[in-house]
């Protein structure tokens, strides 16, 4: 699949390589170009574009249009919400997967229709059961 | 009414001040720590409080239930869009506004529920062509008795006749296209004539219609670059 994933942190980058390695097409977009010197320097073929994810320039240049998915995992909630936003109602992606790290702004966009994943409940959910075991 | 404003900067701390004026409730939001209690000080705790606009629980703290009118000037595009449709769907706010920052976002966020969307950098193009339009249509003669004026016209890029033959313009029939100059050469226009950008339009119309064939070849709206 063509995918194009904003934010090339320790998710985004780790996503990208798992995703290239599979013999995806992926292109990761990230604001600052030392991210990619430092989380995907090695590892990886895709492509990258330096460039703000909320720029419909940034994205159409990223390859949005024939994107197959978007993945919006910038430590920014709200810049990913935007971003997700802007995908699915400009670009018509297919399937578009945001990360918010605030569960109750979560919950209110997965009411609103975007598919979302939160580390924050995943994390405590999966040291409570730790806990518990 | 009672006035929620997210974002503490110079906009969002006038733009409090002249509402308070005005008689109205309003909470002023800031995410930043200095500046909050910067503003505490300054308006006191009961209108500025410390907090993010975009997280529920400040907006349930400072009642958003209950608001009329929330507005969000930051910065920051993403942080206005977010605030507002937590607002709305939360909330159910009856009325949000946003600052968009990039014009380009201005659609967007009305596609996204936004009620109303502020960009001073449109409102001030928009200013600006109306004082001194880029593409103006020039007045060259006036025949008063008839009621009728030789003007110029220069075709935009963006002109929603560009590239269209000059029957399909919608002209009128007291708007009579003379001659078109093209790179220094002079056309004498038919109606399958094609439209081209830089082209310079020379047309006998009806006083009253100078607007109209303004709009027709020049378009009304000034694209953003």
């Amino acid at each position: 699949m063509k995918l194009v994933i904003l934010g090339c942190g320790r998710v985004g980058s780790a996503l990208a390589r798992m995703m290239d390695e599979q013999g995806h097409d992926v292109t990761v977009v990230d604001r600052n170009a030392d991210a990619f010197r430092r989380f995907l320097a090695t590892g990886y073929n895709g492509r990258t574009i330096v460039g703000e994810g909320i720029d419909e320039a940034v994205l159409r240049s990223a390859g949005i249009e024939e994107a197959d998915a978007f993945c919006a995992t910038t430590e920014g909630d709200n810049r990913n919400i935007m971003a997700s936003q802007m995908v699915k109602l400009m670009f018509k992606v297919p399937k578009v997967i945001t990360r918010i790290y605030d569960p109750v702004r979560g919950s209110i966009y997965e009411d609103l229709g975007l598919e979302t994943v939160c580390p924050t409940v995943m994390g405590a959910n999966a040291i409570k059961a730790m806990l518990e075991a | 009414m009672y006035i929620i404003v997210i974002g503490g900067g110079k906009l969002g701390y006038y733009l409090t001040t002249s509402l308070l004026a005005e008689g109205h409730e309003v909470a002023l939001l800031e995410k930043d720590r200095a500046r909050g209690a910067e503003l505490s000080e300054d308006l006191g705790e009961s209108v500025a409080v410390r907090g993010d606009g975009c997280e529920a629980s400040v907006l349930a703290e400072v009642g958003t239930g209950r608001a009329d009118v929330f507005v969000a000037v930051t910065g920051d595009d993403e942080d206005n869009l977010v605030s507002c449709q937590i607002a709305k769907t939360r909330f159910q706010v009856p009325r949000t506004i946003a600052r968009v920052n990039n014009p380009k976002h201005q659609a967007l966020f009305a596609r996204l529920g936004i009620d109303v969307t502020v960009s001073s950098t449109n409102i001030l193009l928009s200013l600006i062509e109306q004082e001194i339009p880029r593409h103006q249509l020039v007045s060259l003669f006036s025949l008063k008795e008839a009621g009728v004026e030789i003007v110029e016209v220069e075709i935009p890029e963006h002109s929603p006749v560009a590239g269209k033959p000059l029957g399909d313009a919608g002209l009128q029939p007291d708007m009579h296209v003379s001659v078109i100059l093209r790179n220094g050469e002079a056309i004498s226009p038919s109606a399958e004539t094609l439209l081209e950008p830089e082209d310079k339009v020379y047309a006998l119309i009806s006083e009253q219609k100078k607007d109209e064939f303004r709009k027709l070849l020049i378009g009304l709206a000034v694209p953003i670059r």
